[in-house]
């Protein structure tokens, strides 16, 4: 019998360990498939990380070096090389690794942090055949910088996520030539700076309502053709061009990496794709926490691990015994807030709400209402999809609530 | 003259207006910190950006790093020339400087790397 078992070593474990071990728990085992800790920050090797949790600008490994240090330091317990197969509702983990074979560990708790992965070719059905030459960027990033394999020289990215962009610029510097990046909407899924210092440095063209119609080859990828999308995001036949080249990079998405959680029965939510929780990333399984990429995709690994410090505290106050759940409040939204984590609020005291909404909206109030009750208006010059947003709600707003609904609303 | 930028100080990404007049900037607007206002002026007169790469160690695995403060811009592909020209030796710390004095910074491991 475990305290607390953490599956994934990634910064979000290893927040959530760090924190639950400050708050009293200190039998904690980190469970990592990968062979160290650090999770994805260990092949981000760009900079740009640590300036809210810092002050300071860090590369990935770093970021993930501050962590991993402090794991170490307090003595938490890590199995490396080691992939868990199964948790179930009433918390027992089956796992394998070469030393111990197929294992099983019983645990109090249990804090989910595996992370995400990325939307593959498969999952976007564009016409062709499946020639060699095709990389999500994420793939292609372990490749170049862990491996040291240039994947391609002549590259078209097909997405405008942050890995995207930031691919785009660590090929050209590797010397490989990126045509352009596509985007299907009407504006980047990345960061401003990173279009600045990755595509408008090296002279990048962003094709912004453009996507890739058809990749051509058979053995080898010899080209893509892209085409505008109209309103409705379908191609318009004649702007099709096509873009010699061997390399196609797809920086689409990511989803939240789940299985595990839906074999221990946790409800998952249909828009994060990851588990329904409560203010302290508690699901729907008693003492089944969940924390980071895992639960939802974040912009920056700073809030990634803020939030899995909240999981960790709270993990430790259920081992304890010290967790209220006096209170049961559902948020909902208006479809303009696509959704919000928590979604559902179990104890009364000032809790922050993230929430991402389903379009660009300008000079809007981001409105929390109990009923017909304004609880909170707050105007936002601009929100997008691609920033997570947050508010905060104050303990005495919560007396006597029902039902709370974010929404977006003119101001 | 008047021109705008996209500022990469930090995650927020504003849009700076700057207005600048004999090669000297008079005025910064759109920022939200002073960093801002620093970085319009430095990109302006004379751009610089932080290099993260990799560099092969002695046994051939990688090692990742960064120059250790911002270099000129247009010395990007200079720089990187004498990374993938380096060899690194093991084992390596976070910090330990791997190739010195490139374009006035030091590039400088963020990883560790033991030997084996």
């Amino acid at each position: 019998m475990r305290e607390l078992v953490i599956i994934g070593g990634g910064p979000a474990g290893m927040s959530a360990a760090i924190a639950a071990y400050e708050s009293g728990v200190t039998d904690i085992l980190i469970m990592e498939r990968d062979a160290r800790l650090g999770g994805i920050l260990q092949q981000c090797i760009h900079n740009g990380f640590g300036l809210h949790r810092f002050g300071e600008e860090l590369t990935g490994p770093e970021y993930a070096w501050r962590y991993e240090e402090r794991v170490q330091a307090l003595g938490i317990e890590v199995k490396c090389n080691t992939m868990v197969l199964d948790v179930t509702a009433d918390k027992v983990i089956t796992a394998t690794n070469a030393e111990e074979g197929v294992f099983q560990i019983r645990a109090k708790a249990v804090i989910l942090a595996m992370g995400c992965r990325e939307r593959a070719k498969g999952s976007l059905a564009i016409a062709g055949s499946r020639p060699a030459g095709i990389y999500s960027a994420g793939t292609a990033q372990k490749l170049v910088n862990m491996k040291g394999y240039l994947p391609g020289k002549n590259v078209v990215i097909l997405g405008s996520g942050d890995i995207g962009l930031i691919m785009a610029r660590r090929m050209t510097l590797e010397g490989a030539k990126v045509h352009a990046v596509c985007e299907l909407m009407p504006y980047s899924g990345g960061l401003a700076r990173n279009i600045q210092q990755c595509l408008n440095d090296f002279d990048i063209p962003l094709l912004l309502s453009h996507t890739v119609v058809e990749i051509h080859g058979k053995e080898r990828v010899e080209a893509v053709t892209i085409a505008k999308v109209d309103q409705n995001r379908r191609p318009i036949p004649e702007t099709k061009q096509t873009i010699p080249c061997d390399t196609l990079l797809l920086s689409v998405g990511l989803i939240p990496e789940n299985e595990l959680s839906q074999g221990a029965a946790v409800d998952i939510s249909a828009i994060t794709k990851g588990p329904v929780v409560d203010q302290d990333r508690q699901t729907s399984v008693e003492g089944v926490f969940a924390c980071g990429n895992v639960l939802h995709v974040h912009d920056l690994v700073d809030f990634v691990s803020e939030e899995a410090a909240i999981a960790g505290q709270a993990a430790a106050q259920y081992i304890q015994n010290t967790r209220q759940n006096a209170i049961c409040i559902p948020l909902y939204t208006d479809g303009k807030v696509r959704y919000t984590v928590p979604q559902i609020i179990t104890e009364q005291k000032d809790t922050s709400v993230y929430f991402r909404v389903s379009d660009v909206y300008k000079n809007v109030c981001v409105t929390v209402k109990d009923g017909d009750h304004v609880l909170l208006k707050k105007k936002r010059p601009k929100v997008a999809p691609g920033e997570m947003e947050s508010i905060r709600l104050k303990a005495e707003w919560l007396d006597g609530v029902e039902a709370l609904t974010l929404s977006l609303e003119e101001c | 003259m008047e021109r705008t930028l996209t500022c990469i100080v930090c995650p927020l990404g504003c849009t700076l207006t700057v207005q600048w007049q004999d090669g000297a900037v008079t005025s910064v607007t759109g920022n939200t910190c002073p960093r801002g206002k620093a970085y319009a002026e430095t990109e302006c007169t004379a751009p610089v950006r932080t290099v993260t790469s990799t560099v092969r160690c002695v046994d051939g695995r990688l090692v990742s790093v960064k120059t250790d403060r911002p270099i000129p811009k247009e010395c990007m592909a200079a720089c990187m020339e004498r990374i993938h020209r380096a060899t690194a030796d093991l084992p390596i710390a976070i910090g330990d400087v791997i190739i010195e004095d490139v374009f006035g910074s030091n590039v400088v491991a963020t990883q560790n790397r033991s030997v084996g």
